[in-house]
């Protein structure tokens, strides 16, 4: 339980001590004193959540009890057919794929997956790709093209794997080639960042024609405790660097970097499995029926066009001189 | 080299003689050190050079060299500040600091008789990072080598994304890597050579996608930077793990080149990859575009 859930929790547990009494006999005065708890919490969760900073946005993507990828394919996939590995090295498990419908269209979801848990963690590498796990989604990606299947990514990772092994099996060519084949991809493409969308390793899947967030995820250049360790050379500073990233879903949609926020139940996705994957799926619904009815090559040209249109400079009178 | 010598006489840097290898420790004696093109005689570490001391180095005739999008610079999307200042006072610093506007010098010149497009990152430039100025520059060379049929030449120097610009920066690494996968389809020669350091957002982006990758001798190269690293994993990343060889060991670039051999590889290497540029430069996009619209 993070810090600011604290006194929305101890309303919560109040509640439901009256509720467990209110099975035997419930006196009207017991009965008026739960709706008056119950709007308390409803304004409480608002309120606490108006006001959340950006830090604790990062540790609301990051919640422990956070829905994770195979939550959200469990109640928004029907029939859903997970597929495994990259045909040259290994299965990475920090990568999960597959293919169902939604509502009856046909999808390849491709996601990070953390785990719960040491066990699951370790076995997940806490969402950190390895470069195979990078070549598991292409090889994915692949197939759907070929068979005109849409593409569904959904981003959840501090990062890619940063360790010795990852640099000897070419991390940096698995994520350049990964974004390298969604650029010109003969599908549609969605992608949603769920939780964490921590920089190249979450950008590699994040090449897309609908880019969107959960209200309460986040999508960063480096994760904070990365930007704090590069800017205040130390990792504790990353409360600042969430700050001053400029890394929540409002702050990103505003600056025209992401194509839409996916509004998260009260008191965020993790409180509401079911709300979310529906809020979910509604968007990507929406985003894959409008998706549908463009030719491919104008799809593909019109990902490249919005991706070369991301900049952040200004373009002064050149001067004539040779600066060398 | 001795135009460059002059150079930096007549603007008045102090005449510190000798010079220490900042791999084996070696005392070098500063003409001949620059004469030898900062290669240390003892351990061959290939010591950082400026953008202007790789043009040198490259072109057949580093005068003629034409420089493009000087006019492009970053603008401060955040209002990004750091303890060592705010992010347009760092940029002033690294201008006056390098002499250049932004952290990768493009423009046309020629290699071994070959006109290229050319861009060097600029290391001393706030670690050479991309942010959206880079990223656009880049691009725009990109685009040049592509309308012009002209081969790229690009030499990587950089920390990666320019943290200061948020995701902003880190949307430069699919900007770029549309521009290399839209270049590829013309059948235009991208060479790549990885200077060092070159990490993170310029390694894992279109550095990698190089026709030919060619590493500078020692430099580091690598996904994650040593601090970040350090940060996430709590141990120091070796230092001697990662460089040119390593990665060449492991199968990720072409080449280790001296810094005195390059001109004449990367010549080669255009002349076997497109002896005819004319003839073997194609637009297949044009074609595409005429279908789709």
């Amino acid at each position: 339980m993070l810090e600011f859930e604290r006194e929305l929790d101890e309303l919560r547990d109040r509640i439901v001590g009256l509720e467990a009494n209110g099975n035997v006999d419930l006196t009207p005065d017991a009965d008026r004193q739960l709706a008056l708890l119950r709007l308390e919490l409803d304004a409480r969760t608002a309120d606490v959540f108006s006001k959340l900073t950006p830090w604790q946005r990062v540790q609301l993507a990051r919640h422990r009890d956070r829905p994770h990828v195979l939550d959200f394919i469990d109640r928004m996939v029907d029939g859903f057919l997970e597929l495994h590995g990259d045909r040259r090295h290994g299965d990475d498990m920090a990568i999960v794929g597959g293919m169902g419908t939604i509502d009856g269209r046909r999808v390849m979801v491709v996601g990070h997956q953390k785990g719960r848990g040491t066990r699951q963690n370790v076995e997940r590498n806490f969402g950190m790709a390895h470069p195979e796990g990078y070549r598991k989604a292409v090889r994915m990606f692949e197939l759907a093209e070929r068979f005109r299947i849409p593409v569904l990514t959904l981003l959840d990772t501090p990062g890619a794997s940063p360790a010795v092994e990852d640099e000897e099996r070419g991390q940096s060519w698995a994520i350049s080639e990964s974004m390298a084949v969604m650029v010109r991809l003969k599908t549609p493409i969605v992608a949603v960042v769920i939780g964490e969308g921590g920089s190249g390793g979450a950008l590699a899947m994040g090449v897309a024609d609908r880019v969107l967030m959960l209200e309460h995820a986040i999508y960063s250049v480096a994760s904070p405790e990365a930007a704090a360790s590069i800017i205040w050379r130390d990792s504790s500073f990353a409360e600042h660097a969430a700050q001053a990233l400029g890394l929540t879903s409002d702050a990103l949609y505003e600056a025209e970097l992401i194509d839409g926020v996916i509004v998260e139940p009260a008191g965020g996705a993790h409180r509401d499995y079911d709300g979310a994957a529906s809020n979910l799926k509604a968007a990507v619904v929406d985003g894959l029926d409008e998706l549908a009815s463009i030719t491919t090559e104008r799809l593909v040209e019109a990902r490249h066009a919005k991706f070369r249109a991301m900049s952040a400079h200004v373009e002064l009178p050149q001067e004539a001189e040779n600066s060398r | 080299m001795r135009e460059l010598m002059a150079r930096r006489r007549r603007a008045g840097v102090p005449a510190d003689l000798w010079i220490k290898c900042r791999k084996c420790g070696a005392m070098h004696y500063r003409p001949e050190f620059e004469a030898g093109l900062r290669v240390c005689t003892q351990c061959e570490y290939h010591d950082r050079l400026s953008a202007g001391q790789r043009l040198d180095l490259l072109l057949d005739d580093p005068s003629s060299f034409e420089e493009l999008n000087v006019g492009v610079v970053s603008a401060d999307p955040l209002g990004f500040s750091r303890p060592s200042g705010s992010y347009p006072d760092r940029l002033e610093k690294a201008r006056v600091a390098t002499g250049r506007s932004e952290a990768v010098v493009c423009g046309v010149g020629e290699i071994q008789g070959h006109s290229v497009a050319v861009g060097i990152m600029e290391f001393g430039f706030i670690g050479g990072s991309m942010g959206g100025a880079v990223g656009e520059r880049i691009t725009r060379l990109f685009e040049l080598s592509y309308d012009d049929c002209l081969p790229l030449v690009i030499v990587t120097a950089s920390g990666g994304a320019r943290q200061d610009e948020g995701l902003f920066a880190l949307m430069q690494m699919v900007k770029t890597t549309a521009a290399a996968v839209r270049l590829a389809k013309a059948r235009v020669p991208f060479i790549v050579v990885m200077a060092d350091p070159t990490l993170a957002g310029v390694t894992a982006s279109f550095a990698s996608l190089a026709d030919v990758i060619v590493g500078e001798p020692g430099a580091t190269i690598r996904f994650a930077g040593s601090r970040v690293v350090q940060g996430t994993l709590s141990r120091r990343a070796r230092a001697e793990d990662h460089t040119s060889e390593w990665v060449l060991r492991h199968g990720m670039i072409d080449m280790v080149v001296p810094r005195r051999d390059q001109r004449r590889t990367i010549g080669r290497l255009i002349e076997l990859l497109a002896p005819g540029r004319e003839t073997a430069c194609v637009h297949p996009a044009d074609s595409a575009a005429a279908l789709s619209v």
